[in-house]
């Protein structure tokens, strides 16, 4: 595959671009808009000249929120050997080593000084700096680079970024799903192109993006949504090509009991007249407003006839009123449409996944839609708290016709690597949630209620004999 | 069937994975007029298997019965004959999001091993995506090649006998993740950090994923017997109070208890991500 230059226009960024923000570990979210005024970590900028820039690019905030680009690598850590101590035994922590007070500081800064230089001065008015060990001058450096550098690097969007950001910015937004646990998610369900997956999740559109990422855009998503309407604001950030939005449907809960009984209808309305307008409409759905017009012209002529300008206004408000009740059937009729896609390709009860990521008790939820799934087909469900997935279990097994059930979390330890410094850092136990899989089998009619067979071994029994003394 | 693309039929020359109970599968080469033993009794293909649905449970000579599934990458994992230590679902997982693998990504592996992690980067970068996987094992990467082609995923490989190290991937300049496969851990991640950040390789970071499993159990407590109690109502008559009856002798609750051994390390997974400039 040649690297030529029109290759790279998928690696820059573009006015109206989805991206997100990060220094450090810190992530955000934002829309390229011209002469929009961002903020992030305290500091305000614009966006407009990091367009037509790669990805991952690294800026500096300079005075004004004007951002440029950051030269690779001015000066980093130059290796002189630098005077240090071999330990902190005569090191005082009184607070009072850094010589420059806070409005020092602040001078610097406004002076314009770079994150740079403003830590070499403190490095320079700090009493105890050369008596720190290497290892802790380069922990001091490295704290300070993390407060007064001013940099931005600017990423293109993923579920890896995503994830990452909700989880550290706005957990709750997302019942607590870790990234690690979404990971396991996507691969146990299976999510690949072409399939049919269907997802009910309460995470702001993270776990439906996710999905929808890994698609590709191919097969269909149906969001199985609670209440009013599907909430879809984190799939917005993920940036996707317009066309991956035709493989996304949308179907709500309200109406599954009444298409798994078959009851569910969702053919056009028959009621009067307004039948034919409505029908028309559809037709010609693209020609909006003369359409509204002429289908305003049978009332206008209804209307008595008085003479002078209030006739006029009285008229045109009425065309207005006309033309919105008219994008009223037009939507309702786009909305009745939509129903009857996803309906249709719900019925077939032949969907190759379900995802489940939501505050709601999992338990009726999973029951109620594993209905829809194929024979073979595997299906995760995620709660923020473990005793409902257990109920879950419980009920499966009684019900039959599930296999591999397995209830897990994971944990998930980052380390710190660097030479004679490699060392775990903390470990993100729990707050991570728990995770319910399993695979469908075909449902044995002829199956007396519980198993026939124990799906896991019985606990084995220590002898005493054998337990540790 | 197909490793990346459900179907409802078992067919003839399908590989499925046949489902005995709770952590005991095996993989079928699915053949007209083949057999296969099983402790419940033995399948027949042509009769049991070919043209049954996906799911489907099948009841074997000695009456007993098992479930035919459809393949997945994860249930190769567990099933596949292992010719070198295999990556489990677990760190797969991990290394899938954290690669940022989709439909359409170009992926460059090293070493090819048993397939494990192939199987599930295929998968995912199907159906217009390609992995170049290379092993310098010979018999390894033959088998390979032969099993990507009966999983019907060979279209989207290309399997190379090499030393990575001295002839590469055989591609450059395509990939948009690079999975490598290196001994001696302790000594590795070290070096490969620095490495990476010579390089100038940006989020550099070292994690480890531990799986914790929850076994489902009812599991009865009894309660002590502290004697009768004296300040109740009805100890006038000692006759009576032998005859109430004790309260429940035990409580049964319903929790989740850890196997008995749990895999505590597995692997130490470095991510990394190069600027494109």
């Amino acid at each position: 595959m040649a690297d030529n230059g029109d290759d790279d226009a998928q690696y820059r960024i573009k006015g109206g671009d989805y991206v997100v923000l990060k220094r450090g570990d810190i992530f955000k979210a934002v829309q390229i808009q011209p002469k929009k005024k961002v903020i992030f970590e305290k500091q305000w900028f614009f966006l407009d000249n990091a367009v037509d820039h790669l990805y991952s690019t690294t800026f500096e905030i300079v005075s004004g929120g004007v951002l440029q680009p950051k030269k690779l690598k001015d000066a980093e850590s130059s290796t002189d050997t630098k005077e240090a101590g071999t330990d902190n035994r005569n090191i005082v922590d009184d607070g009072k080593s850094q010589k420059l007070t806070r409005d020092d500081i602040e001078t610097l800064k406004e002076q314009g000084l770079k994150g740079q230089e403003i830590i070499q001065q403190l490095i320079d008015n700090s009493s105890t700096f050369k008596d720190k060990t290497e290892y802790a001058q380069d922990k001091y450096i490295k704290k300070k680079k993390k407060k007064y550098e001013n940099t931005v690097t600017i990423l293109k969007p993923s579920c890896r970024i995503l994830a990452m950001m909700y989880h550290g910015r706005e957990p709750g937004k997302i019942c607590h799903l870790r990234y690690d646990t979404l990971a396991q998610m996507l691969t146990l369900a299976n999510i690949h192109a072409g399939s049919k997956v269907l997802v009910f999740e309460t995470c702001a559109g993270l776990v439906l993006g996710a999905v929808m990422e890994r698609m590709g855009g191919y097969g269909s998503v149906i969001q199985m949504y609670p209440g009013g309407g599907p909430v879809r604001a984190g799939v917005e950030s993920f940036g996707f090509p317009a066309h991956f939005h035709d493989m996304l449907h949308e179907f709500p809960i309200c109406h599954v009991n009444a298409l798994l009984a078959g009851t569910l209808d969702t053919t056009a309305k028959e009621p009067s007249a307004d039948s034919k307008q409505s029908t028309v409409a559809e037709e010609k759905e693209k020609q909006n407003q003369p359409e509204a017009e002429q289908q305003g012209s049978p009332e206008e002529q209804n209307m008595e006839t008085n003479s002078g300008a209030d006739d006029l206004e009285k008229e045109q408000k009425e065309k207005r009123k006309e033309a919105k009740a008219q994008e009223k059937k037009v939507k309702l009729e786009e909305k009745r449409k939509k129903l009857a896609a996803a309906a249709a390709l719900l019925e077939g009860r032949n969907a190759d996944g379900l995802v489940i990521a939501s505050r709601f008790h999992p338990c009726p939820v999973l029951m109620g839609l594993l209905k829809f799934l194929a024979p073979s087909r595997p299906f995760v469900v995620y709660s923020q708290y473990k005793e409902p997935l257990i109920e879950c279990y419980t009920k499966l097994k009684e019900q039959g016709g599930t296999i591999s059930l397995r209830l897990t979390d994971t944990w998930l330890r980052h380390y710190q690597v660097l030479p004679n410094r490699t060392h775990p850092l903390l470990l993100m136990s729990g707050g991570g949630g728990y995770v319910l899989s399993g695979t469908t089998v075909a449902m044995d009619r002829s199956k007396s209620a519980g198993s026939q067979r124990a799906e896991e071994p019985a606990p084995k029994r220590l002898k005493l004999t054998d337990t540790e003394g | 069937m197909s490793f990346v693309e459900y179907s409802d039929f078992i067919q003839d020359g399908d590989v499925a994975i046949v489902y005995l109970g709770h952590d005991s599968m095996m993989p079928v080469k699915v053949q007209k007029g083949a057999q296969t033993q099983t402790r419940y009794g033995v399948i027949r293909h042509s009769t049991d298997l070919i043209g049954q649905r996906y799911g489907s449970k099948v009841t074997c000579s000695k009456g007993g019965w098992v479930h035919v599934l459809h393949p997945t990458p994860e249930l190769w994992t567990v099933t596949l004959p292992h010719r070198t230590q295999i990556l489990y679902t677990t760190d797969i997982a991990t290394i899938t999001m954290m690669l940022e693998l989709k439909p359409g990504s170009v992926v460059c592996e090293s070493g090819t091993g048993s397939g494990s992690l192939s199987h599930a980067i295929l998968r995912t970068i199907a159906p217009t995506g390609h992995l170049h996987t290379v092993e310098f094992h010979q018999q390894r990467a033959e088998k390979a090649a032969e099993e990507f082609k009966e999983h019907r995923v060979d279209h989207l490989v290309t399997v190379r006998n090499q030393d990575v190290c001295k002839d590469g991937f055989g591609v450059t300049g395509v990939a948009d993740a690079v999975f490598l496969d290196i001994p001696s851990p302790w000594e590795a991640v070290q070096r490969t950090c620095e490495a990476l950040a010579d390089q100038g390789f940006e989020e550099i970071s070292t994690v480890e994923v531990l799986l914790r499993v929850h076994d489902v159990r009812n599991v009865s407590l009894p309660l002590p017997d502290f004697g009768p109690d004296p300040s109740s109502q009805t100890e006038s008559d000692a006759a009576a109070a032998e005859k109430a009856p004790p309260n429940h002798a035990s409580v049964t609750i319903k929790t989740t208890t850890p196997p008995r051994e749990i895999p505590g390390h597995t692997g130490y997974l470095t991510f990394a991500t190069k600027p494109r400039t």
